[in-house]
């Protein structure tokens, strides 16, 4: 695993959040202690802390996005900052600027905080390479590399519904090959100590070498899910079958669609997770979707908590919260 | 001006030198003796040269020059003066100039232009094909009478396999050298860093070894059917190199080349999205990086190269696959290949036939060597110097590399271009 130490400050404080991999485990589990002091303020009459008062947030997504930026404005609007949603694929970028001058003439209208979405590995990545000190980056999808509230916010969901870590089984089923919420997913679990982390997929959606992410790949479900409490099924796009990546949909969904028979291989209490948008029928099963074990739709509420929690953290430094004294607690 | 070289210790892997040597250039820029003054020398300019080295000229296999059409990256004076600078005084360049290098017009306004800033000479590779198209032959014989050195469909693929079966065919027929990029489009795939565990961390798409073996056992069938003369440029993987190697053994005329960032770096250096590491073909793995190092020291490969492209700061500003190939390295090509000296990977005369006498040779060209009677292109290594490579030291205007922040041991003082002193440091 390489640290990134672009995102630390010189006192070692989170600045930008662009990956998890490389971010320590007490990192980690300071955002989650945080994100479930957060969980209440949903809760309240009153949704809004004064944390980020003043501070001006810009959701910056060149890939387009539902469930990720309305959490995101969600999120920062409970903590009182100010929130402008851009979507420049639509606008400047198509007239030819550079993305680091789409940047630099939002940076120059004073924004604290860029939530980033974009097409290309490594975007955030280079926009935080080249912001000022005061400005701090979130990473919300940068191609195939990495979506780290994502991950962190299955995470909060897995600790939530089955406690410590050590002694888990996850498996994720997919496309994993093009996903970012997989990469992201897989260093968050190997780093607080998942017992076990696999990966179920087709060998032409398996990334080469992908046990030196710390995984071991299995090509049949059965054998993927057996024994695991944790079972994460990833979106597979409906074009994948031009690029010869797989036969066909149905072929698809009978091998890899989660139902409610593959699902007995799996523990009897095993969660069922899912990053979302779904595709009921090709890679999950509506009974499985909508079934008791499923917590599809808690994923996205706690959504709101981690991202508030990441922002937090970020902007507001160590001990961020509604009411840290009494409500951080430790892993 | 006649010019003795006093004191130094000359390197000429060509003619077997290696010891302390005069040497003696001419009134018109030859090599007019080594060791012993010819009769009546006076010179004019005595350069001394004690506890130095003295090398043959560096001839550099590959080098974009940016001219014409890429003007703002840089220019053919901008990168020939970084070349001497750099110790080499002859380069070749690829024919994907803009626009391409398919007619013999273009091959000599190339030349034209070199001489006339009279630092580097530049020898042009034609087109195989025309505009790099991969359709339609290029009037080889022409070109080659224009001053072509050879014939290279750059890294624009020809996927048409009876094209290149004809190309290599018509090349053989005239005795012409085809320089080939070995690279299967499909399997590459739009891929930009090499597919194993980076591309896999990152999430940045790879670009298989396949795509280069496939390319290669393809190219070696048609060299076999044809009996053309075939160069391989900068090989990347460990199983490309073995399968040339296995059909030299065979007797099969082709060579192979390697550039100098191949043989120092891996995946791994990209590290978090470093765009300066960002090259084609890309870095590969560690077992890929011994096994070219391997290759230099068995012979397989007989040349390094700098495989130089300039960029301006804004290609390398974009996300990875969006930023533009490719390392400004002119002036690290020897540094990097002294570097494999102090390794223990190369003797010294060995490290300069690499960069003088052998890459010579397969572009079929008189350079490369001091002997009598040879154009006195050599230059002068101050081999104690230490230096660290930052961007204010660059006389390129590309200040693309991975390799800022390095030290380096041993530079160039002196880079003398046909009897005339070029370069001087100060």
């Amino acid at each position: 695993m390489t640290r990134c130490d672009l995102q630390f400050d010189s006192q070692g404080r989170l600045r930008h959040l662009l990956t998890i991999e490389g971010l320590p485990r007490q990192t980690i589990a300071e955002i989650l202690n945080t994100a479930e002091s957060f969980i209440s303020v949903g809760e309240r009459e009153i949704k809004k802390l004064p944390l980020l008062r003043g501070k001006t947030v810009v959701n910056l997504f060149f890939e387009s996005s539902t469930r990720t930026r309305t959490t995101f404005e969600i999120a920062a609007k409970r903590l009182s900052a100010d929130v402008i949603n851009l979507n420049p694929a639509a606008s400047s970028t198509t007239k030819g600027e550079t993305l680091l001058d789409t940047v630099r003439n939002l940076e120059a209208m004073h924004t604290d905080l860029f939530v980033v979405r974009h097409r290309e590995s490594g975007a955030a990545h280079l926009i935080a390479q080249h912001v000022p000190a005061h400005v701090h980056i979130i990473n919300a999808g940068d191609g195939r590399h990495a979506h780290p509230t994502q991950g962190l916010l299955d995470m909060f969901t897995i600790r939530r519904y089955k406690g410590p870590f050590e002694k888990l089984r996850v498996a994720i089923v997919g496309d994993i090959l093009h996903s970012r919420v997989a990469r992201s997913q897989i260093h968050a679990l190997t780093t607080l100590g998942a017992a076990e982390v696999r990966v179920v997929a087709p060998m032409t959606l398996l990334p080469t070498a992908v046990e030196k992410l710390g995984v071991q790949a299995f090509t049949d479900i059965r054998s993927g899910l057996e024994d695991v409490d944790v079972i994460i099924t990833l979106r597979l796009q409906r074009e994948r079958m031009n690029g010869a990546l797989i036969p066909s949909e149905q072929e698809y969904f009978n091998l890899f669609g989660l139902t409610p028979e593959k699902l007995a291989y799996a523990k009897p209490d095993a969660i069922i997770m899912h990053p979302g948008p779904m595709n009921r029928g090709l890679e999950i099963d509506s009974a499985v979707a909508d079934g008791p074990r499923s917590v599809i739709l808690p994923q996205v509420t706690n959504g709101i908590a981690v991202r508030m929690a990441i922002m937090a953290l970020i902007m507001g430094g160590p001990g961020a919260g509604p009411a840290p004294a009494e409500s951080r607690r430790t892993e | 001006m006649r010019v003795q070289i006093a004191g130094g210790h000359v390197i000429d892997p060509a003619n077997g030198i290696d010891g302390q040597q005069d040497l003696f250039i001419s009134e018109q820029g030859f090599i007019a003796g080594v060791g012993t003054a010819p009769d009546g020398f006076r010179a004019e300019q005595t350069v001394d040269a004690r506890g130095k080295l003295v090398f043959p000229g560096l001839v550099d296999l590959r080098a974009r020059l940016r001219e014409p059409g890429l003007e703002y990256k840089a220019t053919m004076e901008s990168e020939t003066r970084a070349a001497v600078r750099a110790g080499i005084t002859t380069l070749c360049c690829p024919p994907d100039t803009y626009p391409v290098i398919d007619t013999p017009a273009m091959a000599q306004m190339i030349q034209q232009r070199a001489w006339r800033f009279g630092l580097a000479f530049v020898h042009p590779l034609g087109a195989l094909t025309q505009g790099l198209q991969g359709k339609l032959l290029t009037d080889m014989a022409a070109l080659d009478e224009a001053g072509c050195v050879g014939f290279s469909n750059a890294l624009e693929p020809v996927t048409d396999t009876l094209v290149m079966r004809r190309a290599m065919e018509y090349a053989a027929g005239f005795g012409l050298t085809v320089f080939l990029h070995p690279n299967d489009p499909w399997l590459r795939n739009g891929g930009c860093v090499h597919e194993g565990e980076v591309s896999t961390r990152l999430g940045l798409p790879g670009i298989p070894e396949a795509a280069e073996t496939a390319g290669v056992a393809r190219d070696l069938a048609l060299v076999e059917q044809t009996g053309a003369h075939a160069h391989f440029c900068q090989l990347s993987s460990a199983r490309a190199v073995a399968m040339v190697a296995a059909a030299q053994e065979r007797g099969l005329d082709v060579s192979a080349d390697v550039t100098a960032h191949h043989l120092h770096l891996t995946e791994h250096d990209i590290g978090f999205f470093n765009t300066q590491c960002h090259v084609l073909p890309p870095l590969r793995a560690d077992h890929d990086r011994g096994a070219l190092r391997q290759a230099l020291a068995s012979g397989v490969i007989s040349a390094i190269c700098s495989d130089h492209q300039p960029h301006e700061p804004d290609a390398k500003l974009a996300p990875f696959a969006e930023s533009e190939p490719g390392i400004s390295g002119l002036e690290t090509l020897l540094p990097l290949t002294l570097r494999l000296v102090d390794q223990g990977l190369l003797g010294l005369v060995e490290a300069v036939a690499l960069l003088t006498s052998k890459p010579a040779r397969i572009l079929g060209i008189d350079a490369g060597h001091l002997g009598v009677g040879a154009t006195a292109d050599l230059c002068i290594v101050d081999p104690e110097a230490r230096w660290v490579l930052s961007v204010d030291r660059f006389t390129s205007r590309g200040h693309n590399s991975p390799f800022l922040g390095w030290e380096f041991h041993g530079a160039v003082t002196h880079t003398f271009v046909g009897g005339k002193l070029v370069f001087e440091a100060r």
